[in-house]
């Protein structure tokens, strides 16, 4: 009888007594047997070496607030799939969960709830190490001029009042740009900033809005690269050489990998994002556009294609908060995260499915709540809710 | 990034306007922060608060009702509904203020008429209930027993903590009673197999949101893991594993999880289309197809010109309905190919010596037909997907035809029922066809009655379900795609039809997913916001 189950699990007849699959949980293990999980290794030779340097995932904890906890077991399944750096975006609109040391009151007044909807200096600190401990950056964006409503309540005159003919509105606009005390603002906070998150790069944001230069100058002082979105390029922004762009309009003001060539051309470093906004959710096998892109695809020399240095994966919160980021992120991601990795040639869709769909179940195996891709099944189903 | 218009500043504006009218307008939209879902045919809330107390509060029975202190599905449900009410607040500290006055010291229940404790919900139970809350005893009647469950989903949503963490209600007077009487969920279990605690999770939801039918599509092409007594090898050969099936007592909990929740099972066995896996483990029940003279090794649907078919679907629908309750077995018909009887010889002459001639429709309604007579002959109704009525079958007035094909489904809710037959709709709820933005506004505008009929022919619409397909589905992310969506599908079931504005409908449905999140359902969120304890936290 339990050859049989070991035939139903597709185990080796051979080596089946006493062999148990690895599942832990004793449901195949009667109690009178003693459950012996053996493992198997092939013996194999491999080297390997990523494509792109810069593999990326952004996590939007602004528009829907996401337990620290969510983000750790982010950071696990990112290893997992050789991503290696996690693009915070920290702070937007609706709410400011960072709190900051220098401008308390920005998080008492934009958290949603300034006690539990909050990442302390410490959960920083913790999510950065967590991270470094298994390889990956993390990069913080704190997006400016635009998408600051948040910011507003904490720092009265730090947006722009809008009018309605004489009177202010009540409602307010970005960063004003001409104020003093905008200045002395922005050095501070940025400074805290610079200091709380000790990777190289910052990403300042710029999109949607007309950026203003003085910013890049601040945080220029602070001896930390930037990163960028699109806009500040194509707004012909005078940047400094050494900025990396992130492309994330798929046909504005050009198709993405247009844009690639026109950044690369003008000697930037690009980080490309456009096709992979994986909160755009649509019915069926989505992963497979996301596997399909290929990042280098446009006219330039090696050279050019040399500045393209990878891309992210982007799960924006406006429909997404810890009911439902696992399954939507994962494993869709996991198409991008071959793509920044593996060889260029390795292309073949069925290949990848049937890979794809044997990662998903060992992520399963895992605890990661990852979605199926097609119809089928694995040997241990996700059940721990 | 910025997908909207109308940012945060925008929709506080808006919710702030929204306020000052729910405070003017009466009934229907008063007090959207309760976030009641789906919104009671009537409610008239006080300004008067009373106070509970998690110590002092009881649920009890009036001493004259008709159900007992045996009724196990009142007992469960006062133990589920005080958890709901208190137990998710246990971190919290105790209230820092202290009422002396004005409390709610009980909820007391009256079963008016036959209790029907003991019995399985079924098409014509009665599930209206009349809440009074005055203090110091609130009463909550019904008719029978499915009006008290529905009834205490209300009562659990009147109660709030104030913001010193008192837990409060407004005094008000509630009576409810469905617009539909058949309001379904259909999930998928052989595309992916579900876990029996999914499944068991999916019944707690669908009580909070007042469903009441869960349409079980429990086998198809991909797997058959049902484990039938009769015919042990159809699971043992057609399951993905030994341990994706479903057994005896699996069937059996989930059939009684569900009852103690007003909740009917609806079996679904699809034939003679989607029936792969049956051929697994009941050899010769599937149309061989063939390549020129040989068979090609391939199956098509079940074969309909052997008497050892219907010989076997006698048998097995005898064991289906033993084994499930409810007075009506759904046995699909839909989407049959043709392909492979058309290469099969045997058939070839079966229709010639019936004079179908090459009419494949003739052949499937002969096969339909006779399954619908077994089905008959067990004492059961029958559902059938809409193209055994397009194909002109012949079936009874009163088997109930399910509209899910998309394209005019109005013009075929309209021939269904002037034809005589009840329907279900299901053609525009279809929720495993997901897409980015909020899609619920899209499922809460349909109006299930908008097709040319007669008043007669409109009260033959018994109500919808709102179907998750399996293909890309499973326990993974099956909770978070149905919900809150589907809680969209179940107001406009639910309520009346004039309860239609979709600004109220957000404030009230974004409380409401709030609160399934609180009670531990992952219902995913309608737009940016948040919730005061989120999931997992």
């Amino acid at each position: 009888m339990h050859r049989e189950r070991c035939v139903g699990l597709g185990l080796p007849t051979a080596s089946c007594w006493p062999l148990w699959p690895w599942g832990s949980e004793g449901a195949l293990c009667p109690d009178t047997v003693p459950c012996n999980p053996q493992y198997f290794i092939n013996k194999t030779e491999i080297q390997d070496f990523p494509r792109f340097p810069h593999r990326g995932l952004l996590l939007d904890t602004s528009r829907h607030f996401l337990p620290v906890s969510t983000i750790l077991d982010t950071l696990d399944t990112m290893a997992y799939n050789k991503l290696n750096v996690l693009h915070w975006h920290v702070v937007d609109d609706p709410s400011f969960p960072y709190e900051s040391l220098t401008f308390p009151q920005l998080t008492r007044k934009g958290a949603y709830n300034p006690i539990t909807h909050v990442y302390t200096t410490q959960d920083v600190k913790d999510v950065i190490e967590y991270a470094r401990l298994r390889g990956i950056r993390v990069l913080a964006e704190f997006d400016t001029p635009g998408h600051t409503q948040s910011w507003g309540p904490g720092v009265p005159g730090l947006l722009t009042s809008c009018y309605s003919g004489s009177q202010p509105s009540g409602t307010f606009g970005p960063v004003n740009p001409i104020l003093n005390s905008t200045y002395e603002f922005m050095d501070t906070f940025f400074l805290e900033v610079s200091a709380a998150f000790p990777d190289f790069y910052l990403h300042l944001g710029g999109d949607e809005v007309d950026f203003t230069c003085w910013l890049l100058d601040i945080v220029s002082t602070y001896d930390k690269g930037y990163v960028v979105w699109q806009e500040v390029f194509d707004n012909k922004v005078k940047i400094q050489p050494d900025t990396i762009v992130q492309v994330w309009r798929e046909e504005v003001p050009v198709p993405y990998l247009k844009e690639l060539e026109l950044i690369t051309a003008a000697g930037l470093r690009a980080l490309l994002s456009a096709p992979w906004y994986l909160n755009r959710i649509s019915y069926g096998p989505d992963w497979q556009a996301a596997y399909k892109v290929e990042p280098l695809a446009f006219e330039g020399t090696a050279e050019q294609k040399a500045l393209v240095i990878g891309g992210e994966a982007c799960m924006w919160g406006e429909y997404v908060d810890s009911t439902n980021l696992v399954p939507r992120l994962w494993p869709r991601a996991s198409a991008v995260a071959e793509r920044l990795w593996s060889a260029s040639q390795v292309a073949d869709l069925d290949f990848a499915s049937s890979r794809l769909a044997r990662f998903r179940c060992e992520l399963l195996r895992r605890g990661v709540q990852a979605e199926p891709i097609g119809v089928g099944y694995c040997n241990e189903e996700f059940d721990h809710w | 990034m910025q997908q909207r218009a109308l940012g945060l500043w925008g929709a506080l504006g808006t919710l702030a306007t929204l306020a000052t009218l729910a405070a003017r307008a009466p009934g229907a939209s008063a007090a959207p922060d309760l976030g009641l879902w789906p919104l009671p045919r009537s409610v008239r809330l006080s300004p008067r608060l009373l106070r509970l107390s998690p110590e002092d509060f009881a649920l009890g029975l009036d001493p004259a009702s008709k159900a007992g202190p045996s009724c196990v599905i009142l007992q469960e449900a006062f133990r589920r509904y005080y958890d709901y009410i208190f137990g998710y607040y246990q971190r919290r500290r105790g209230p820092a203020r202290f009422y002396t006055d004005s409390p709610l010291l009980q909820l007391v229940v009256s079963v008016v008429h036959d209790s029907e404790c003991d019995a399985f919900p079924s098409l014509s139970s009665d599930e209206s209930y009349a809440l009074t809350v005055k203090g110091p005893v609130a009463v909550l009647k019904a008719n029978q027993v499915w009006g008290v469950l529905r009834g205490l989903e209300t009562f659990s949503q009147l109660v709030y903590q104030d913001p010193y963490g008192t837990f409060t209600i407004n005094e008000s007077s509630i009576t409810d009673s469905p617009r539909f009487p058949h309001r379904g969920i259909l999930i998928d279990t052989s595309r992916h197999y579900l876990s029996i605690k999914t499944i068991l999770k999916t019944l707690d939801a669908m009580a909070m949101n007042k469903f009441n039918v869960l349409h079980w599509h429990i086998v198809d092409d991909q797997s058959f893991p049902y484990q039938s007594v009769t015919f042990p090898q159809l699971s043992n050969k057609g399951s993905y594993t030994p341990s994706h099936v479903y057994t005896p007592t699996d069937v059996r909990e989930v059939i009684e999880y569900a009852r103690l929740r007003g909740i009917r099972v609806l079996p679904e066995f699809d034939s003679p289309g989607h029936t792969e896996s049956w051929g697994k483990g009941q050899k010769g029940l599937l149309t061989p197809c063939y390549d020129g003279e040989r068979p090609s090794g391939a199956f098509g649907p079940i074969n309909p010109a052997l008497n050892s078919t219907y010989d076997f679907m006698s048998r097995f629908f005898s064991e289906v309905s033993k084994v499930f309750p409810d007075e009506f077995i759904h046995m699909g018909g839909d989407e049959v190919d043709p392909e492979c009887w058309e290469t099969n010889p045997d058939i070839e002459k079966f229709m010639r010596s019936r004079g179908f001639y090459k009419d494949f429709k003739k052949l499937e309604s002969f096969y339909i037909e006779k399954v619908l007579n077994i089905i008959a002959s067990q004492r059961k109704k029958s559902i059938v997907w809409q193209e055994v009525f397009d194909n002109e079958d012949k079936i009874q007035p009163s088997t109930i035809v399910q509209v899910w094909k998309d394209k005019d489904y109005p013009e075929e809710q309209a021939r269904v029922t002037a034809a005589g037959h009840p329907v279900l709709l299901s053609a525009p709820w279809y929720l495993d066809y997901i897409t980015y933005g909020e899609d619920w506004r899209t499922y809460y505008k349909v109006d299930p009655l908008r097709f040319s009929g007669s008043q007669e022919q409109k009260q033959r619409v018994l109500g919808g379900e709102a179907c998750l397909w399996g293909e890309y589905v499973d326990s993974t992310n099956l909770t978070p795609r149905l919900w809150p969506r589907a809680s969209a599908v179940g107001e406009r079931l639910w309520s009346d039809e004039k309860v239609k504005s979709i600004n109220d409908a957000y404030n009230r449905l974004t409380v409401h997913r709030c609160r399934m999140v609180r009670r531990g359902i992952a219902a995913q969120p309608l737009y940016v916001g948040h919730c005061e304890q989120e999931y997992k936290m």
